[in-house]
């Protein structure tokens, strides 16, 4: 009945205003199409392990992670230290003053990953998950940190440099590079299909969704408008910075998105103050909830599935992402950008996930039933009922404007700049894969970054949800071919670990600070 | 013992000032110049990915600049002026850097010029000229 209605409504539609309609069939058809020739790979990707809901892709990631911190013996605690005061520059050489720090090196990877993940993905894994998920995630942050250090390590050292000073790097060059070197078959191979599924990635998730995402937090603001005029002003401001070289606004960005992740934590650090006497509550929801999942769905296994997934999703660590940023910075030891990049899980994950969750969880917004103290589903959901049925964004922005009503609208303007900043980075991982398939040149380069441009407005325009989920999978099947990679060449980063730690105890390499 | 003089000079007329002075002292006193020419560079500044791909291209262009634009200029007229000065090219927070290279050079004083910004602007972003008398381990002479 329901169905025959909307039928003769559309029907209607029609014959009243032809001209949305047909657009809006128009997106339609392009949604199907798409659906139906892609769904097998979304479906591929995202496919759980037969009898189960756990997603094979999490299993990959988490396992990935778990060799990687094995195999380096708990290198992201035991180099912890040693991070920091790299990051300080406590070893940089004065005489290389005026190249870029290990400090822009981590700002500048963290603004790509820092976004949507951290503030909307946190609320929909603890909505579903419960608090029992932080505890996942936090695990999952640690253990990533293995795989950034392994990857990023990688990316600096079998990077290209070419004549002019500039520098080109990530997996697909030490997927060709490193394999050969080893006499591994294949490399050139995985190495093409890294390429394109970053180069589909860098359109879908990195693009795509955040100027979709974008447009939704602005007309949540603002009110309803065509979502169109948001993306050609987000494409004009991208073309500017990407083609037109335009400095200011990217600086402009760059300055403001890390001052906006101080401002969440600490606003975090502050309400967490207010409901001091509620800390040792929260913890114990987390702990409980973990192991026992306090009546989510699933249960433990489900709170597991959510952190996990979190956690992967949203530090990108094993997804080869973070090899390409971090390739450029100038070093004599490949290493040290690896020391260094173990902190972005540690402060995107650890920290920053782990501030929305408490907030979450100790601002009340999960409701339970005070006899059992499990937590109360919404009726025919897996979803916990929340104070005010918000979800993702809204769940976040309530938590935070709990106790301070103006926050939504910081948080707005956050959600906005971080999803410009993460378009700018995928911009950049984008056409480093693009180059290494098309070859270095203006006109190439020029090629992508207008199909970059175009595709801001198509996904502001449109909810092409089969579109956004096949993107998501391609940067999911990065991390496949990244991290089949890593196994082979996860001895090469040993032997460079090796080579420093001893060269660093013998004084060999000497702090100048 | 001969003296060192370290001049901090960026090629703008207030440091060409300080320049004049500083040579009116080496003829009168036999004394040596350190010509000090610092790039303004925090470590802790944000970057876009293509800009740190970019930075040692850029690095060595300045670098570059600066030597014939700034340098080359100023060390052939003190060479006609018969003062025996040397050179320093270095990347750095300005006052900082300039109090190092007095130090490495062992200079026995900093002769600087003054931009003579507003008030506002000195409190709210400091001054090259007060940072460094404050921070200086020689004397520092600011030239007006």
């Amino acid at each position: 009945m329901k169905k025959f209605h909307a039928a003769a409504l559309a029907a209607t539609g029609m014959l009243v205003a032809s001209a949305p309609a047909m657009a809006q069939s128009v997106d339609e058809t392009v949604n199907s199409l798409f659906a139906s020739s892609t769904g097998w790979f979304v479906s591929f990707i995202f496919s759980p392990f037969p009898g189960t809901s756990f997603p094979w892709i999490v299993a990959w990631l988490v396992i990935a992670a778990t060799v990687f911190t094995l195999y380096f013996g708990f290198i992201q605690f035991r180099a912890f230290p040693h991070s920091i005061s790299l990051v300080k520059g406590d070893y940089s050489d004065p005489n290389d003053a005026g190249e870029v720090s290990h400090f822009q090196a981590l700002a500048t990877a963290l603004s790509g990953t820092v976004g949507l993940g951290n503030i909307a993905g946190v609320a929909v894994a603890v909505s579903i998950g419960g608090p029992g998920a932080t505890f996942w995630m936090i695990l999952a942050g640690l253990m990533g940190m293995a795989s950034k250090f392994t990857e990023c390590t990688l990316g600096v050292k079998y990077r290209n440099e070419y004549e002019d000073g500039t520098v080109s790097g990530g997996p697909m060059y030490y997927l060709t590079k490193g394999f050969e070197e080893r006499g591994l078959p294949a490399g050139k191979i995985l190495a093409v299909l890294f390429s394109i599924f970053c180069i589909l990635g860098a359109l879908g998730g990195g693009n795509m969704f955040q100027a979709n995402q974008a447009h939704a937090q602005i007309s949540n603001v603002v009110g309803d408008y065509p979502g169109w005029i948001t993306g050609v002003i987000f494409a004009g401001i991208v073309f500017a910075v990407i083609v037109g070289g335009l400095k200011s606004i990217a600086s402009v960005t760059e300055k403001v998105v890390p001052f906006m992740g101080v401002l969440y934590v600490l606003t975090a650090l502050v309400i967490l103050l207010m409901n001091a006497d509620k800390i040792g509550w929260a913890f114990g929801q987390i702990f409980a909830g973990a192991f026992t999942g306090l009546g989510v769905a699933g249960g433990m296994v489900g709170a597991l599935i959510q952190g996990f997934k979190r956690a992967a999703f949203s530090n990108e660590a094993g997804v080869g992402s973070a090899a390409i940023a971090h390739s450029a910075v100038r070093t004599k030891e490949p290493i040290t950008e690896g020391f260094v990049s173990l902190l972005e899980p540690f402060i995107d994950t650890v920290v920053i996930c782990t501030m929305t969750a408490l907030v979450i969880i100790i601002t009340g917004q999960l409701i339970s039933d005070p006899a059992t103290g499990s937590y109360l589903l919404s009726e025919g959901s897996t979803v916990i009922q929340t104070v005010d049925g918000n979800t993702g964004v809204a769940l976040t922005s309530a938590a935070f404007s709990s106790s301070f009503g103006w926050f939504k609208y910081i948080l707005a303007i956050a959600v906005v700049l971080f999803a410009f900043s993460t378009m700018i980075s995928w911009s950049y991982y984008g056409l480093k894969a693009w180059t290494f398939l098309f070859g270095e040149g203006k006109t190439k380069e020029l090629v992508f970054k207008i199909i970059f441009c175009i595709f801001v407005v198509i996904g502001a325009a449109a909810s092409l949800g089969p579109v956004i989920d096949f993107s998501d999978a391609a940067i999911f099947a990065m991390a496949v071919v990244n991290i089949i990679g890593l196994y082979f060449l996860m001895p090469v980063v040993k032997a460079e670990l090796d080579s420093y730690l001893s060269r660093l105890k013998t004084g060999e390499i000497k702090k100048f600070k | 013992m001969s003296k060192k003089i370290a001049v901090g000079y960026d090629g703008s007329d207030s440091a060409g000032g300080a320049l004049e002075f500083a040579v009116t002292l080496a003829k009168a006193s036999g004394a040596e110049l350190v010509i000090a020419h610092v790039l303004e560079w925090s470590p802790y500044s944000f970057l876009t990915p293509t800009e740190i791909e970019e930075r040692h291209k850029r690095r060595t262009e300045e670098l570059e600049r600066a030597e014939s634009a700034v340098i080359k200029p100023v060390m052939g007229k003190l060479e006609e002026e018969g003062v025996t000065a040397k050179c320093v090219l270095k990347y750095g927070h300005i006052a900082e850097t300039l109090n190092m290279i007095a130090t490495d050079e062992g200079v026995d004083q900093i002769v600087i010029g003054r931009n003579g910004h507003s008030q506002l602007s000195s409190r709210l972003f400091g001054s090259v000229a007060g940072s460094l008398a404050q921070a200086a381990s020689v004397p520092v002479t600011i030239v007006p």
